[in-house]
């Protein structure tokens, strides 16, 4: 299994990466090639070019500016899981990257690249709605900053524009009060999800100020579930209200039927995600 | 497509090859360098079998571009054993019958090295998940645990 021909170019800045985009019809960014290569190899993407941009430093590392961890699109997962910064103000991040596939994978796939790609069972878009997060990306017309929220609007199609590249992905710092839970099922490692659900809780003294819930793999692409976070904000959470919600949760999957599940058991499992997520980051948040 | 030049060191060794863009590197070690060590199992980024060592990381050849290995370091199975004979996992894979049909193990093996560097002196556990992205169909996985745990112990002592 080989891709369909194609030119291979070697991007060496982000301006470059962006103009390459302008100047090669169809071409498509090569991050860590770990979704985007298996697609080609089974001729779901013929792009006529591919511009590599492994090689731009600036979309490495990531950093703490005062409250907010900013994280370079090209970050690999295990970067990710061996971050201090993370470890220590992010946790959550830590945790999704090591349930992401396998160590081998994790070598090479990025960050950004799991974002941008637009496959419903990829970790991180979830995350990042969990995590309030911002996008940061460069195009022809200079920088634009985009909430994670609004970003994911279907399987493969999301807000990145023609010749846009996504170059940071930024996160707030974990404070006290808050907590947070990832939950993840799959048939064994190394599988996408068949549900997952990361959670953020902030806590109020028992009150719960503010919660985002986050579902992977069973809508179109990582959706918030709104309805179930609505009926915990502003109360003191216990099992009833925690019920509630995950019946809202149920409520707005719609995942696709595969190998991993029918509707109503991923759905099921979905709930379940994301009833265990809410415990975790309540205890966390409750510290 | 024009064949393009690529140019890297492989287990010590600088070769040079021309590739096609589309080409994966799995297909030009065992190819065109006539290394047939690295296995292909699935083509899909699954198993391991092609799992190679590039710049010191663990990647699947089965989804790296040639043109991406231009200039690095590679290491593949054949580059495990040296004059002294053969490395330590190796030895281990052999005492502790790591291995039933062999087609899983040269992924294993390059996967073990790289390993047991990231981690010395790990658990069962942290075994299991580090070579979690290497599959064998043979053994039930027992005794490849128990040839890192060996592996391990040795390479410790040395
Ligand atoms: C065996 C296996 C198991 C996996 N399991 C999981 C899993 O459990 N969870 C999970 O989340 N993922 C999983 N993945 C997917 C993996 O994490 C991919 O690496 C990831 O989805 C894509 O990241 P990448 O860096 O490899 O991007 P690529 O494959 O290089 O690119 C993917 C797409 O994003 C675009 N893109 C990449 N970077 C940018 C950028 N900076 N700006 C704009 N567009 C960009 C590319 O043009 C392409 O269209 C798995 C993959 C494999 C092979
Ligand atoms: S052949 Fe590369 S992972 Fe199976
Ligand atoms: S020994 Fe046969 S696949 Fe592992």
């Amino acid at each position: 299994m080989i891709p369909s021909e194609f030119e291979y170019h070697k991007a060496t800045s982000i301006q470059d990466a962006i103009a390459q985009l302008g100047a090669h019809e169809d071409s498509k960014l090569l991050a860590g090639g770990h979704s985007l290569l298996p697609m080609m190899k089974l001729r779901f993407a013929e792009p006529p070019h591919l511009i590599d941009i492994n090689g731009i430093e600036e979309l490495r590392g990531i950093r703490l500016e005062g409250d907010t961890i900013c994280i370079g699109a090209m970050t690999t997962e295990n970067e990710l899981i061996e971050s201090e910064i993370l470890q220590q103000h992010c946790p959550l991040l830590v945790e999704a990257a090591r349930l992401v596939a396998d160590p081998q994978v994790r070598n090479r796939g990025t960050i950004g690249g799991d974002v941008a790609h637009g496959d419903p069972g990829n970790d991180h878009p979830a995350v990042m709605l969990a995590l309030d997060a911002t996008l940061v990306l460069h195009g022809p017309d200079g920088e634009r900053q985009q909430s994670a929220n609004g970003f994911f609007l279907g399987t493969y199609w999301n807000d990145l524009q023609e010749q846009e590249i996504l170059v940071e992905l930024r996160v707030p710092v974990i404070k006290k009060g808050v907590g947070h839970g990832y939950s993840k099922l799959k048939r064994k490692t190394g599988d996408y999800a068949v549900a997952g659900s990361p959670v953020v809780i902030e806590l109020d003294g028992d009150v719960c100020r503010d919660i985002r819930i986050a579902l992977t793999n069973v809508a179109p692409m990582a959706i918030r579930a709104e309805a179930a976070e609505n009926i915990l904000r502003g109360k003191v959470i216990d099992d009833a209200l925690i019920e509630q919600a995950a019946a809202e949760v149920l409520a707005v999957c719609d995942p696709a039927e595969d190998l991993r599940g029918d509707v109503l058991y991923k759905s099921h499992m979905g709930a379940e995600m994301a009833r265990r997520s809410i415990r975790a980051a309540l205890q966390q948040a409750r510290g | 497509m024009a064949k393009q030049h690529v140019s890297f060191n492989l287990n010590g060794k600088q070769v040079d090859a021309l590739v096609e863009p589309r080409e994966l590197l799995v297909h030009t070690i065992r190819e065109t360098l006539s290394l047939t060590g690295t296995h292909i199992g699935c083509e899909s980024s699954h198993c391991g079998a092609c799992t190679v060592d590039l710049d010191g990381k663990s990647v699947k050849s089965c989804t790296v571009l040639s043109m991406q290995a231009d200039g690095s370091e590679l290491k593949t199975v054949e580059g495990l054993a040296d004059a002294e004979g053969l490395h330590a996992v190796q030895q281990a894979f052999i005492q502790e019958h790591g291995l039933q049909c062999g087609f899983c193990t040269p992924g294993m093996l390059i996967r073990a090295y790289r390993f047991l560097q990231e981690n010395p002196n790990p658990t069962e556990e942290e075994i299991r998940w580090g070579m979690s992205g290497n599959l064998c169909r043979c053994t039930g996985y027992q005794n490849i645990v128990k040839a890192v745990q060996t592996a391990a112990q040795t390479l410790q002592q040395a």
